[in-house]
């Protein structure tokens, strides 16, 4: 049982996280502002129930996620999970892969960061439909793991998995398509391919 | 994973590694899983590449997007509590 005036002091640190989640799951700033303020009220007055020693930040997601997924997705509805393509595995890779030879001593994740920008980033994920955005943002922005991300949001494990799988393959190809838009792409050399070694055909489709 | 009704014997090691991509990035193998994979990846540049790739791609994103919190938001919600704060003391 948890002490409500202890509350502020151990929360308010995952403002943060919470709010950058929130904006990319409401996608505009007031709406994100609002849904914060209700996940800490609601986290407030709940506090009681919180067992402490128990994952706060993971106990804070579950009431942002609810009160989302209750209170603000059906504003604008988005394609559903049967309308996201299916990608193939290391569809960026096999695309941009060869751009980091370019410059020889720079590390992928520099020359990555310079080919894609914040706002595409951004945009990527804000593309992805609900479920699979959510999945995306708990595990590759905060971090969490799919037991954390089952019981955030309520799913089974295999599910959790699927969603990150489906998920992350779709936000690649969305981050390609802007790269391509704005011609970073052109002349890349072909990454090497771990999969279709010279001496055996491509996999199958 | 339905590991039991899978065909490993049609897989090359790259593909068997490739298809634990996610679960090695997201440190959900068993140790031993863990073990067979990282030695592939030590003998194979491709393989190691392309996860190595898939594990900047996901530091980029999540640096990509981080938002700072509004001042009025963080003085909005710290408000709020205090006001609760205040009235549960009363009560």
């Amino acid at each position: 049982m948890a002490d409500q005036a202890l509350f502020a002091e151990q929360a308010m640190e995952f403002m943060g996280p919470l709010y950058t989640a929130a904006l990319r799951m409401t996608r505009n700033a007031a709406d994100a502002e609002d849904l914060v303020q209700e996940t800490y009220l609601k986290a407030y007055r709940g506090f009681g129930g919180f067992q402490e020693g128990t994952n706060l930040k993971a106990w804070l997601y579950r009431i942002l996620t609810n009160t989302f997924i209750n209170s603000y997705r059906s504003k604008k509805r988005r394609p559903e999970e049967s309308e996201l393509d299916e990608v193939e595995d290391l569809y960026l890779y096999r695309r941009l892969g060869g751009l980091e030879a370019v410059a020889v001593g720079r590390s992928a994740e520099d020359e990555l960061m310079d080919m894609i920008t914040d706002q595409e980033v951004k945009d990527a994920i804000e593309s992805l439909p609900d479920q699979f955005r959510m999945a995306v943002l708990l595990a590759d922005v905060e971090g969490f793991s799919y037991k954390e991300i089952a019981e955030i949001l309520d799913i089974p494990i295999g599910t959790v998995m699927s969603r990150l799988h489906r998920g992350r393959k779709a936000l690649q190809k969305r981050l390609f398509e802007f790269a391509s838009q704005r011609g970073v792409t052109t002349g890349a050399p072909d990454a090497a391919d771990p999969t279709t070694p010279a001496t055996q055909p491509a996999l199958a489709e | 994973m339905a590991e039991s009704d899978h065909h490993e014997h049609d897989e090359t090691p790259c593909e068997a590694a490739l298809q634990e991509l996610y679960l090695y990035l997201d440190g959900e193998l068993t140790p031993e899983k863990r073990t067979t994979i990282k030695s592939h990846l030590d003998d194979c540049s491709p393989c190691f590449e392309a996860f190595d790739f898939e594990a900047e791609l996901r530091i980029v994103i999540s640096k990509h997007c981080r938002e700072e919190v509004p001042d009025s938001l963080r003085e909005r919600v710290a408000r709020q509590l205090e006001a609760l704060e205040d009235r549960s003391a009363e009560a």
